[in-house]
């Protein structure tokens, strides 16, 4: 018998996963992408069939099932379920391009995403993509003051749809788009109606891979200014909308050290109890910056819902990008820092129960 | 020497198996290959999940992504034993006197042979079946433990509680021990022999680099074979209390591959062993003697079954290289 050559890995299939409270819009975006012709197929995970209307041997039922992982961590949940149809799906590649996981309502997306990095063989296959929370802008208020899940879900988000923008006075929307900056600055917000978000807005967007979001965002991290939101008529064009901002930011941290104040939340917004605390610094010593983010997120792992950063390391000519998941961090160089660009170091918490003071003082100490 | 007559399926092998002397390929897409003077392809479901070999030796019991539970047996007559259904049937298990039960979510079905239907209801997902090899019972792996209860009366389940995701359950021949294999990289296990009321006896069975995808006792029940290191795990259980306090065999090693599949040989005490590379070896438990099956193919090893005097054995592969070796030549 002659020796037959191993097979070649195939690429890892994205997936998006896709959150939202009951009546945001998740089933009619799912139903337009299920229906336009852009040339792509999906396969959905969704936990009932409920109103999508398409007939697709591609929609697959599960019950959602929070699994603890046995290693006494409380915050390293994944979802059973799609470790159980990730792998089936993936028995027959060549079906579909992408995979969408819709959640319930309530859903809580840390194990969902959680999922495509603790198991080995989900996370051999699959990359996570990005996150998207579906809100409806007329009932956001409401859904804050008595679910805890409704923050989480845009908390998590990379994506943020404000949907049924015709539902509410240009006033409200400003109110409500302030509300979902103050709770995660990074996201990318598109606001929209009866769900016609441009479906490239939403899916393959690269969120999850670190130096991709950067090449799709040059200003990821930048996101806090109020005035940075995608609307219907948004043409995209980043770059010039952010030059005056940066500017700014590079005027004001000119000397080293300072960490940077957060966009801190409209006064107005009391039902809130996710925040997000945004550090600078000027280029870090690695050998203080691991064993500190390591000990951060073991000690306030739960609190942390996500974290990304993009450092400037000493005597490094490389950016070194970082996200994580509670404890999950996950870090990589992207590429060299260009000559016009300025070395420091930006990293976001998004959490419950962080002490801003602490992680300012301790961030600033990992400075070379 | 050993010989090897290659069959290439183009398509992720989820079980091999002997009916009777003919010898089944079930495929991930639902398509069975029976060769049986001529290769025979039986188109059972779209998207095959889980199979199971009836305890007579001549039927494969399916389920499948659209939901349907199917039957095939050695001469190729085709039965369904469950219509199409909206849930994928991700598990099933073949039992004594015909039985066959299949769950799809938090919902058990056991067939018996009669024609009568009964059902469990369990608080989450059930993933992992096995029918005890005495009496009429099933052992229904869970989140955190296995239930395991009567198929016949109304007594309620025993539960068998262990933190965690257990995904795939399995008696030892002898019926005295009950084992899961983990979401976690572990085995766990529980004595079954114990006085009633008694506190139960766990076994741990840990340190594996990958989780255990495949388990396989030895034909008396000595020893539980298990994937997921880069040899096979052969855990001892001829004791009165398993492998407690007992290191495990480890057999087969290999620096540059992970064992994936295991299957024990029917009568001797030796064990095949499927590699991430499409190698295969035979090892013999007493002294770890290897004996080469296989040389590596395209894709891991995903099952492997031995006919019943036990000189054919036949293989697959998650890229479809699959096959049946003469271990006589």
């Amino acid at each position: 018998m002659s020796e037959a050559p191993v097979s070649t890995p195939v690429a890892p299939i994205p997936v998006t996963v896709l959150t939202g409270y009951l009546g945001a819009g998740k089933t009619t975006l799912l139903n337009r992408i299920l229906s336009e012709p852009h040339g792509k197929r999906y396969a959905v995970i969704v936990n009932e069939f409920g109103e999508i209307g398409i007939d697709n041997d591609l929609i697959v039922e599960s019950d959602e099932e929070i699994y603890e992982m046995n290693n006494g961590c409380v915050c390293c949940t994944v979802r059973g379920d799609l470790i159980r149809v990730v792998e089936g799906l993936m028995r027959r590649p060549g079906r579909f391009d992408a995979i969408i996981v819709e959640t319930t309502g309530l859903a809580d997306p840390v194990p969902v995403a959680q999922t495509f990095f603790m198991d080995d063989d989900v996370r051999a296959k699959t990359r996570l993509d990005a996150v998207v929370a579906l809100v409806d802008a007329r009932h956001l208020p409401a859904r804050l003051k008595d679910s805890r899940e409704a923050e989480d879900q845009i908390a998590f988000a990379d994506v943020v749809v404000l949907n049924k923008t015709d539902l509410v006075t240009p006033e409200e929307l400003e109110a409500v788009e302030r509300t979902v900056r103050a709770i995660n600055p990074s996201a990318r917000i598109h606001r929209t109606e009866r769900a016609a978000v441009p479906l490239d807005a939403v899916l393959d967007r690269g969120a999850f891979d670190l130096s991709r979001a950067l090449d799709n965002d040059p200003h990821f991290l930048d996101h806090g200014h109020p005035d940075h939101a995608c609307g219907p008529d948004c043409d995209h064009d980043h770059e010039h909308h952010h030059h005056g901002h940066d500017h700014d930011h590079d005027h004001d941290h000119d000397h080293h050290g300072h960490a940077h104040q957060d966009h801190s939340a409209p006064a107005d917004i009391h039902d809130l109890t996710v925040k997000s605390i945004s550090l600078r610094a000027g280029p870090l010593n690695p050998k203080r910056f691991f064993p500190w983010i390591e000990k951060i997120t073991q000690m306030e792992g739960p609190n942390i819902l996500r974290l990304k950063g993009i450092l400037a390391f000493e005597d490094d000519a490389d950016r070194y990008v970082i996200q994580g998941v509670h404890m999950i961090v996950e870090g990589d160089h992207q590429r060299a820092w260009k000559e016009d660009e300025k070395r420091e170091s930006r990293l976001v918490f998004i959490g419950r129960d962080l002490d801003r003071e602490k992680l300012e003082r301790t961030f600033l100490a990992c400075q070379a | 020497m050993p010989t090897v007559a290659p069959i290439d399926l183009d398509d992720h092998c989820l079980a091999t198996e002997f009916l009777g002397e003919v010898p089944v390929f079930a495929l991930a897409s639902g398509q069975v290959v029976r060769l049986d003077h001529g290769t025979h392809h039986h188109e059972l479901h779209d998207g095959l999940l889980a199979t199971a070999r009836t305890w007579d030796g001549h039927g494969l019991v399916t389920g499948g992504e659209d939901g349907k539970v199917m039957r095939l047996n050695a001469d190729g007559s085709e039965s369904t034993l469950r219509g199409p259904a909206r849930k994928w049937v991700s598990v099933v298990a073949a039992g004594p006197q015909g039985a066959v039960a299949f769950a799809d979510g938090k919902a058990a079905t056991v067939l018996l042979s009669d024609g009568t239907e009964k059902s469990f209801e369990e608080a989450r997902t059930i993933e992992g079946l096995a029918f005890a090899p005495k009496g009429l019972r099933l052992a229904m792996a869970r989140y955190n433990g296995v239930s395991l209860t009567f198929v016949h009366g109304s007594a309620p389940a025993l539960d068998f509680e262990w933190k965690g995701a257990h995904n795939q359950v399995t008696f030892s021949p002898d019926g005295r021990f009950l084992v899961t294999s983990m979401q976690e990289n572990a085995l766990h296990g529980w004595k079954l022999d114990g006085k009633p009321g008694a506190e139960q006896r766990h076994m741990r069975m840990t340190g594996y680099p990958a989780k255990v995808k495949s388990l396989s006792w030895s034909s008396k029940g000595k020893w539980l074979a298990s994937s997921g290191a880069p040899s096979a795990i052969v855990w001892p259980f001829s004791a009165k209390d398993g492998p407690m306090g007992k290191a495990p065999l480890e057999l087969g090693q290999r620096a540059d591959a992970m064992v994936t599949c295991v299957a024990c040989h029917p009568t001797e005490d030796l064990v095949a062993i499927g590699f991430g590379d499409g190698m295969v070896l035979a090892v013999r438990i007493a002294d770890s003697k290897e004996a080469l099956l296989r040389r590596p193919g395209k894709g891991p090893i995903t099952a492997m079954a031995w006919n019943k005097p036990g000189r054919l054995l036949a293989f697959g592969s998650q890229a479809g290289d699959c096959g049946v070796v003469d271990i006589a030549g």
